[in-house]
């Protein structure tokens, strides 16, 4: 009979803690390889080995206040620096104009 | 540096180079500058070692390579190569006869331009073109067997420097240039050129891989790669890239990849043949 209690507790820290770690929309598409793969090329917190490609995404509301300009940039970089290997997602139908704000939402968490 | 090297590839496409005609190419100067570009910008790693693709990049990864090479997952591929290289066709000549040196210790000579069909000869093309003077079935130039039989070949050559020529004939420097072009073109959704991984972010990690350079990239082929859990040719790593970047690949040994193979090999020349490689 102890068991049972011990049981309940752990379903209910377990709940708890995936409650907690469920990661939002834009954090899914920005690690996933499919999607925004974001991961692949920058240091992002809370992914698994990030890649050096870019830089890291940290401090990104300090950094580009400016929500206008950091969705420019995943749309399609290119325009800004001809010679980046970030790939132009809006323009090349990679990511829709509601994943980009998704990550854009995601990104300013960091 | 980099812009210099970019700026190199941009005037390969001519886009906006209207002087731009085949008497121009110059490939010396052109290899002089790409090999610069990498010693430049790795000082630490010797020139030899860029053979060695993302081991001469990363001290981890060397680390673990070097424990692999202890057993190496490509010394099946050499013994079944080798096997293969030596058995008699149905007419009893074999791949030895259609070889210089019976094709032993040949790997840097490939691929070299044909003056007779005016096309560029890779060593996958010239097994197959083997094959073919002897009455036999092509080879799949993506599955095993290739990959054995270039593994072999590749393994009697170690050590000896590649030495592709590019004669001072219109249609080799049109094929040089033609796989250089392709080689600096972005391509596919992701709008990458062969340049933006292996010469632009070469060193850099995507996620726990590292980009190798494209400086001596050639000289490791065939490889054995743990993602594909086997061996693989050089038109299996160029079709495979291709479909990486969510670009459309071209058929192995396509005129536009050979021309490729031949512009990047020369690319690496006086580098020691490094191949069959082992890679992540």
């Amino acid at each position: 009979m102890w068991r049972a209690p011990a049981l309940l507790l752990g379903i209910a820290l377990f709940g708890a803690g995936a409650a907690a770690a469920a990661p939002s929309a834009g954090e899914q598409l920005a690690f996933d390889r499919a999607k925004g793969n974001c991961l692949t090329c920058h240091d992002i917190e809370g992914g698994d080995s990030p890649g050096n490609v870019g830089p890291a995404l940290h401090d990104m509301k300090k950094r580009f206040p400016d929500r206008a300009g950091l969705i420019a940039i995943i749309s399609d970089e290119t325009r800004r620096n001809p010679q980046t290997v970030m790939p132009p997602f809006r323009r090349n139908l990679i990511l829709t104009d509601e994943e980009i704000n998704a990550i854009v939402d995601f990104l300013y968490t960091q | 540096m980099l812009r210099k090297i970019l700026l190199l590839g941009a005037l390969a496409l001519g886009a906006a180079h209207p002087a731009r005609a085949a008497d121009t190419v110059d490939p010396k100067a052109e290899l002089k500058a790409f090999r610069d570009y990498f010693v430049g910008r790795f000082p630490k790693v010797p020139l030899d070692d860029f053979v060695n693709g993302p081991y001469s990049m990363d001290a981890g990864l060397r680390k673990q390579w070097k424990a692999i090479e202890e057993f190496p997952p490509y010394e099946f591929a050499v013994d079944k190569g080798k096997e293969l290289f030596s058995t008699p066709f149905a007419n009893r000549k074999t791949y030895g006869d259609c070889f210089p040196d019976k094709g032993i210790g040949v790997r840097q000579n490939y691929p070299y331009f044909d003056a007779k069909s005016g096309e560029v000869i890779t060593l996958e093309l010239a097994l197959n073109q083997c094959r073919a003077a002897n009455g036999e079935k092509p080879l799949d130039y993506v599955e095993d067997d290739m990959a054995a039989l270039t593994a072999y070949m590749a393994f009697t050559s170690r050590g000896k420097r590649f030495d592709i020529k590019i004669p001072d004939d219109p249609r080799a420097l049109a094929a040089y240039r033609k796989g250089e072009e392709y080689f600096y073109t972005r391509r596919g959704q992701l709008n990458f050129s062969c340049a933006s991984c292996h010469v632009q972010a070469a060193g850099h990690h995507i996620r726990t891989e590292v980009l190798a350079p494209a400086l001596g990239l050639m000289a490791a082929m065939p490889i054995y790669r743990s993602e594909w859990g086997g061996m693989g040719t050089t038109s299996r790593r160029f079709v495979t890239c291709n479909s990486q970047v969510r670009a459309e690949p071209l058929a192995p040994q396509d005129e536009l990849y050979r021309d490729v193979e031949y512009f990047l090999t020369y690319m690496g020349n006086g580098l020691p043949v490094s191949g069959p490689g082992a890679r992540p």
